[in-house]
């Protein structure tokens, strides 16, 4: 039996270890050209032994991209900062409108709720492009194209639904005598979903305020279209690393670590939320 | 303290009529039980006066006042739920203090409220504790006390004894009548358990599929069962009930057990040749000799001793399964042929097509065994 079982845990960890460098060999890799230049990046063989430099994050920093062409304005940190403010804005927005909606949806059974429901569900499966071209039109007419208000409105389409339908699924684990209790006890409905529903489902309500968040930074196509360069995010402000004279592979490296660190920071805090909102069963009985 | 009156309730869900044109009086200060297998509707009955969900048909009256406009939080009424139903976020005491501080009481009120309330269930001292971290006898004190803390005039217990083991179960059965009682609220208390209805009922309703079958003071169901399956849910053992058709006799109406017959007093003349049920309790048979008069052959199965009482599983010629009990203590046949001999005048007879209580026993016995 011994044997079997260190030659289990052996197996085992090679499977792990095979499985963790596939996911994270391309992040190292980009962490390491993220301080590599141009040249050591295209060298041939590549190499791991190279000398660091921060000539790359110190371009993004200053916003001047020097090139064999010359140097280029660059507007990465305002692009970093417009994904902080579209993504924060729009899930805020979301949270405001969609868990008192999911509270509805989850506890108030009307004739179409469900149809209603649906339908929100159903902007997550139709592709972007699909909508993109008449929503342009609208947004022009409505002189929309290029402003924050526009982009957060649409990146409701984004947070809204994801919001909606898994709070709703929280609030409805939530036993109903448990709220019945309070409201007897003497509290308006509104207090109950305050002090009741809104704390038992908040693990759920985090989990899916930050998927929101991850699904709301990582757009690319909405911003592409319906925005300029001053509004764009990062997803889209990495084009301009596409120059006449290359591509800039070590810019490109080091605007992928800059602007996955908010998410991932985001994540790894939230991860004992995630967990708790995962396990919310336990809290019956 | 305050009453209760259902109008014709009536409670659909989608096609399926939960409460079926049910009306209901508990007096002011009266403790009464809702008796019931599950499904009957004995739940849903008391959201319906709770004010958490709406009737189809029918009015609620409190105090004399029709409550169907008025929210649950306005009712002024104490619930305790089967699965406790506690706020799993909070302590135990805010738990309890949830009625005190919907009343915008001072924090020394709602504080000495609690406390008050808590000594009372023997919980003051797991109050910082969360639910989690509580058994499950202090959780269900915890919902109890929760329910009293108000002073509501109702007070709604929905199988509060259900999910705690047997015996907290049985020492709430005896201390719930002292608390209530020291509330002096008007009580409406559900369970599925018999003796619990016994012990705590100044009335009880037997309800099932959505109506309420019989009603009235524990002794009444016990002694008056309106049909069979009443008379089959009251009582452990379980009656013993056998198909029969009585005779017309010179000394009156008879029935024919294993042969043997067995008068039964005071039956009106008209049962005779008609399909009937008699049900007997397993007080009401005892083991005799063999040369008694009216002893009935039978073969001694098994025999189960309970704590204050005995009870013997026997088969008659017939096969026919028939429960004895006796007092503990007192001998009895533990196996092989024996004789009973049944106690006429303790008889119930019902009509077998509808189940109905024809006649009922004439010598009734209490609960304990005794004849009354």
């Amino acid at each position: 039996m011994e044997t079997t079982s260190t030659l289990e845990k052996t197996l085992r960890l090679i499977a792990l270890t095979l499985v963790v460098i596939f996911f994270m060999f391309p992040i190292f890799w980009i962490l390491l050209m993220s301080f590599q230049t141009n040249e050591t990046i295209l060298a041939i063989p590549p190499s791991v032994i190279f000398t660091p430099t921060l000539s790359n994050y110190a371009a993004l920093i200053t916003g001047k991209l020097t090139t064999a062409a010359g140097t280029l304005d660059i507007a990465f940190m305002r692009n970093l900062m417009n994904s902080i403010f579209l993504s924060v804005t729009s899930v805020a927005i979301s949270l405001v409108l969609g868990v008192p909606a999911a509270y509805a949806f989850a506890r108030h059974k009307f004739k179409g709720s469900e149809d209603i429901a649906f339908t929100l569900l159903s902007f997550r499966f139709a592709p972007p492009l699909l909508v993109l071209l008449p929503l342009t039109q609208y947004f022009q007419w409505l002189g929309l194209s290029d402003t924050y208000f526009g982009l957060i409105w649409v990146y409701q389409l984004i947070c809204l639904p994801l919001i909606l339908w898994i709070v709703r699924g929280y609030f409805e684990d939530i036993s109903a005598d448990v709220e019945y209790a309070y409201r007897i006890a003497g509290h308006s409905w509104f207090a109950t979903f305050r002090k009741i529903a809104l704390p038992l489902a908040g693990p759920g309500i985090a989990a899916a305020g930050l998927l929101a968040f991850i699904f709301a930074w990582n757009n690319f196509v909405f911003a592409l279209v319906l925005a300029s360069a001053d509004k764009q995010p990062v997803t889209v402000g990495a084009l301009a690393f596409v120059t006449s004279s290359g591509i800039q592979y070590g810019q490109i490296a080091s605007a992928i670590v800059l602007s996955v660190t908010p998410t991932l920071a985001l994540a790894l805090y939230a991860q004992r939320y995630l967990v708790e909102g995962l396990s919310l069963g336990a809290v019956k009985g | 303290m305050t009453t209760l009156q259902l109008k014709n309730i009536v409670k659909r869900y989608k096609t399926n009529t939960v409460l079926d044109n049910l009306s209901l009086d508990v007096a002011d200060g009266e403790t009464l039980v809702l008796f019931g297998p599950s499904g009957a509707g004995k739940t849903v009955l008391l959201r319906l006066v709770a004010g958490v969900i709406d009737p189809e048909e029918g009015q609620i009256l409190i105090g004399g006042e029709d409550v169907s406009d008025i929210d649950a939080e306005h009712r002024g009424i104490g619930m305790a739920f089967q699965n406790f139903a506690l706020f799993p976020h909070m302590s135990a005491f805010d738990n309890i203090a949830s009625p005190l501080t919907a009343t915008n009481s001072t924090k020394d009120a709602i504080s000495a409220g609690v406390h008050k309330v808590a000594k009372l269930l023997k919980i003051d001292h797991v109050l910082s504790h969360h639910p989690k971290a509580l058994s499950n006898g202090q959780k269900q004190r915890t919902a109890l006390a929760r329910a009293l803390a108000g002073s509501p005039p109702l007070l709604l217990l929905d199988d509060p004894l259900r999910n705690v083991d047997a015996k907290l179960r049985f020492e709430m059965r005896l201390e719930l009548p002292r608390l209530l009682a020291a509330q002096g609220a008007t009580v409406v208390y559900v369970t599925q358990d018999y003796k619990e209805a016994m012990a705590l009922g100044d009335r009880i309703a037997v309800m099932s599929q959505g109506r309420i079958r019989q009603i009235g003071t524990p002794e009444d169901i016990y002694n008056t069962p309106a049909d069979i399956e009443i008379a089959r849910l009251f009582g452990d053992p379980t009656i013993n009930l056998l198909d029969v058709t009585p005779k017309a006799g010179p000394e009156g109406i008879h029935v024919e057990l294993s042969n043997v017959k067995v008068t039964l007093p005071d039956m009106p003349a008209d049962v005779a040749g008609r399909a009937c049920v008699i049900g007997l309790r397993p007080e009401a048979i005892a083991f005799t000799d063999a040369g008694a008069p009216g002893a009935i052959p039978v073969t001694v199965e098994a025999e189960t001793p309970l704590n204050e009482k005995t009870v013997t599983l026997v088969l008659t010629a017939r096969g026919r399964e028939i429960l004895v009990s006796r007092p503990a203590g007192t001998p009895g046949p533990v196996s092989g042929p024996a004789h009973i001999a049944v106690n006429g005048k303790a008889a119930f007879l019902f009509d077998k097509e509808s189940g109905g209580l024809i006649r009922t026993a004439a010598a009734p016995m209490t609960r304990n065994g005794e004849a009354a």
